[in-house]
């Protein structure tokens, strides 16, 4: 199990979790981040943050920080 | 009498929204805002089967929670005016998070009409669609469309009519949160149902969900029934039962099986290519957000859409500049001369016509934007910059209102409704005015041009970075010191890429361009006529000199000095211009002045030059004949110049005068004081006051404080000159004021504006006071330090 702010670019997975219950807890899950939703992390901006995952066939942005609040698994992870 | 029907448009952002809600009503639209709060909100009407159909535009949303005033709005009005049909546009390349909304007004009791929009795309990828099948699964009609190709409008009509005629509400299949939970939910329903009132407004189902989720609106509504408390004790039953039986809070598993519902439904209604493909837009991506690209290309953009913004409006502007002064010149004409010629080409046309002068401009950058806008790049522009903009307490999508205010701060303003938190939103707007606006720009252009021509466009550039680094140095202050805290997540949708289609980028491009528009109807006639007032009266002030006695005195000692002139010529002063010679003499003169106007030569020009040598020998020629004459004709050429450069100067004087003991003046003498320490004398603190009604007028305030009539802001060359000339203008003093220009308060619709969006006095107040005083502070060290150092 990792967060999501850990992963590299190219990197796929399953989201497991958000944690918290905030408005961004709540933003993420409306965005599709729910239980085993597959996910590709495409690249990092520029500067490094924020970054852009590929999500439920669309791109999403988030900052780093928001990130760390998504536990993901990592698609090797399963194999 | 027509039947009505009333519709709710609603849909994901992205999902083509606006696209259908242009081809459903054209122009027949009406731009208002919500009660209560500055979220837009867009109506208009069409005709279907005999019906009249409201079609309500309602805020583009992702879903419907108590988060954001968008979704409050979005919920409330299928609430609260129950539309008798929502249609919902779903995108269908990306159907998933789509129908992720589709599913709260099933939820909220809707009768739904489900657009399949952009299937031309979809299909196009590969994606293969069951409509009939995902119309059963749903229990609401699902029509495909191409909203941006005015596809498929018949169909969804024709669907929104039947569904609006039947009665029933939204059938299919109740979405499932589980065996152990479903149950649960019901008592919650059935504790509801009790409060008849409560349930006559709100479904039963969706009350206990929107409780279950801990939804703080809901919660309001719900705390007033009689039965809350029981609910109550049901609700936090059943959270602690998904808590502690399924380990997630409530919240999360509502979310968790909508999404799950949509994954059955999709995989039985949607056939996906067997291999996904990357699509031009996810092409494109790789390389305009790139790491290494991201930010030259940012650059790259924001310089072409400035260069765009500033040469391409030139021609344009060309125009209008030359329409008012046809106008002005035709009004004038008609008009006879006096107070109320002066009132109708000075004061109105005048002041409307330097507001429009740069509406061109302004029209061009918000054409660029628009195009930037619909392509989906401002997403991309955002997320480049998120972490510089971050850095400064700001948000990633502050730089869409940033970029606006180089045209003008009123629609930056609007457009700093696309932030989602109050505090970016706040910050965001306290900070605006500090970004040279279209109409600051005559400004920078009379006074860069007297002062510091050479390196002109440098320094116009340096402006325009003082002002950004104001911004964001002040926003982190606010940050930090006023509006510490959270700021508002990042997680927003890169939408594909788009090739926009011209009627939603001219629709786009005028919605913002009639806010700066508007302001030229109303306002700004308002303070041009409030500003003629001011300087035109009173009429005839006491003047210190008699300016009369003088004008007669200089007409008298002419008179006086021509008589033996007149006598060379066998006649006397009043009739000089009948004598058959001197006629000969005015005529070499007169050709000259007529044939140089009609080529309109420049005075070094070669033309010119051959011109004046032609007069030369006529005159020669004709000093053969006359020798005599020849000679009093020039005494009396040199006597009628400097009369009537005398007279101007009384005249001039007069005028300034005048202007100096109107109220205008008065009111700039009373001011001055609190200018003085910058080094700004009474008519610029009448400038600057006028200013602030708009900035437009400043510069056509010192047209008239230099009595050289009406000024085109836009050429004030004699005006530039006048300035430069003057003694009581130094580089320095005009580099404090551009420096309190660039600082001070926007105009007066941006500060009501600023007073609408951020919807206290207590704002307003502050963002004039602060924005004056860092100006005055500012300009107050950058005056005294200069004078310190000896540059005055």
């Amino acid at each position: 199990m990792a967060k999501l702010s850990d992963l590299a670019p190219k990197t796929k997975g399953k989201i497991v979790k958000v944690k918290g219950r905030d408005a961004i807890h709540r933003r993420l899950l409306d965005m599709g981040a729910v239980s085993g939703t597959q996910f590709e992390v495409e690249k990092k901006a520029p500067l490094g943050d924020p970054i852009q995952i590929k999500i439920m066939g669309y791109h999403l942005s988030l900052r780093k920080y928001e990130a760390e609040t998504i536990v993901v698994t990592e698609a090797n992870e399963e194999l | 009498m027509r039947k009505q029907l009333t519709i709710a448009l609603a849909g994901n952002p992205n999902s083509g929204k606006t696209s259908i809600f242009n081809n459903l009503t054209g122009a027949r639209q009406h731009v208002g805002n919500w009660p209560g709060v500055t979220v837009e909100k867009k109506e208009g009407t069409c005709k279907h089967n005999g019906y009249d159909i409201k079609v309500v535009d309602l805020p583009g949303t992702y879903s419907l929670t108590a988060y954001s005033m968008e979704e409050v709005v979005a919920r409330d009005f299928v609430i609260k005016e129950k539309p008798d049909v929502v249609v919902d546009i779903v995108d269908a390349s990306n159907l998933q998070r789509n129908l992720y909304l589709t599913t709260q007004f099933k939820e909220l009791g809707a009768k739904v009409v489900i657009a399949l929009n952009m299937s031309d795309v979809a299909e196009k990828s590969g994606l293969n669609i069951d409509v009939k099948m995902m119309s059963q699964l749903l229990g609401a009609p699902v029509v495909p469309t191409v909203g941006n190709k005015n596809q498929g409008m018949k169909d969804l009509l024709d669907a929104v009519v039947k569904t609006g005629e039947n009665k029933n509400r939204f059938g299919g299949h109740p979405i499932g949160y589980g065996k152990e939970v479903d149950p649960e939910i019901e008592k919650i329903q059935r504790i509801i149902s009790e409060d008849s009132n409560l349930v006559s407004k709100y479904s039963p189902k969706w009350l206990a969900v929107k409780l279950l989720e801990g939804d703080s609106e809901v919660i309001k509504v719900a705390e007033a029934s009689p039965v809350w408390q029981e609910t109550q004790l049901a609700v936090r039953k059943c959270q602690n039962y998904i808590k502690g039986h399924i380990g997630e809070d409530a919240e999360t598993l509502i979310a968790d099986q909508r999404y799950g519902f949509i994954a059955g439904l999709t995989a039985e209604t949607v056939q996906r290519p067997e291999l996904e493909r990357l699509s031009i837009s996810d092409k494109i991506d790789k390389v305009i957000t790139n790491r290494v690209l991201g930010l030259p290309i940012f650059l790259l953009f924001m310089y072409a859409l400035l260069k765009f913004t500033f040469s391409g409006s030139e021609f344009m502007v060309g125009w209008f500049e030359g329409f008012f002064e046809w106008l002005g010149g035709a009004a004038a004409a008609v008009i006879p001369v006096g107070i109320f010629q002066s009132f109708i080409v000075d004061g109105i046309i005048g002041g409307v016509g330097g507001v429009l002068g740069f509406f061109p401009l302004v029209l061009f950058l918000f054409l660029g934007i628009a195009i930037l806008e619909d392509s989906g790049y401002i997403a991309r522009g955002a997320f480049v910059m998120d972490k510089i903009m971050h850095a400064f307490g700001l948000h990633g999508k502050s730089f869409l209102p940033l970029l606006i205010g180089m045209g003008c701060t009123v629609p930056a303003l609007m457009a700093s409704r696309t932030l989602e938190s109050r505090k970016d939103r706040l910050i965001t707007m306290l900070v605006n005015g500090f970004i040279i606006c279209g109409a600051k720009v005559p400004i920078y252009a009379l006074f860069i041009g007297a002062f510091f021509f050479k390196s002109g466009a440098t320094v116009f550039f340096l402006f325009y970075v003082i002002g950004i680094a104001f911004a964001v140095v002040m926003a982190k202050l606010f940050r930090v010191f006023l509006l510490p805290g959270e700021a508002a997540p990042f997680v927003m949708e890169l939408p594909p890429y788009r090739v926009p289609t011209i009627k939603g980028i001219l629709i786009h491009m005028w919605e913002r361009g009639w806010m700066y528009l508007r302001k030229a109807g109303t306002i700004i006639v308002a303070v041009a006529v409030l500003i003629w007032i001011g300087f035109t009266f009173p009429q005839e002030p006491k003047y210190s000199r008699d300016y009369e006695a003088m004008t007669a005195q200089i007409e008298e000692n002419y008179t006086h000095q021509v008589a033996p002139i007149a006598a060379g010529f066998g006649t006397e002063v009043e009739r000089i211009e009948e004598s058959e010679v001197f006629i000969k003499f005015l005529d070499v003169d007169t050709n000259f002045s007529a044939a140089v106007g009609e080529a309109e030569l420049e005075e070094d020009s070669e033309e010119y030059a051959a011109l004046e040598k032609e007069r030369e020998v006529s005159f020669e020629k004709l000093k053969e004949i006359y020798p005599e004459q020849a000679g009093f004709y020039a005494q009396y050429k040199t006597l009628t110049s400097a009369k009537d450069e005398q007279l101007a100067e009384i005249e001039n004087a007069m005028a300034a005068e005048q202007m100096e003991r109107s109220y205008a003046g008065r009111v700039g003498h009373a001011i001055a004081p609190f200018f003085k320490p910058l080094g700004f004398d009474w008519r610029s603190s009448i400038a600057l006051l006028a200013g602030f009604a708009a900035k437009e007028v400043v510069v056509a305030t010192y047209g008239t404080l230099y009595s050289m009539g009406e000024t085109d802001p836009e050429a004030a060359g004699p005006l530039r000159q006048a300035i430069q000339k003057d003694p009581l203008w130094t580089p320095l003093k005009a580099l404090t004021f551009m420096i309190f220009c660039l600082l001070y308060i926007p105009c007066f619709v941006a500060t009501v504006v600023f007073h609408k969006e951020a919807g206290s006095w207590g704002w307003t107040g502050f963002m004039v006071l602060y924005t004056t005083a860092l100006a005055w502070v500012a300009s107050f060290i950058v005056y005294q330090g200069g004078m310190l150092l000896g540059l005055g």
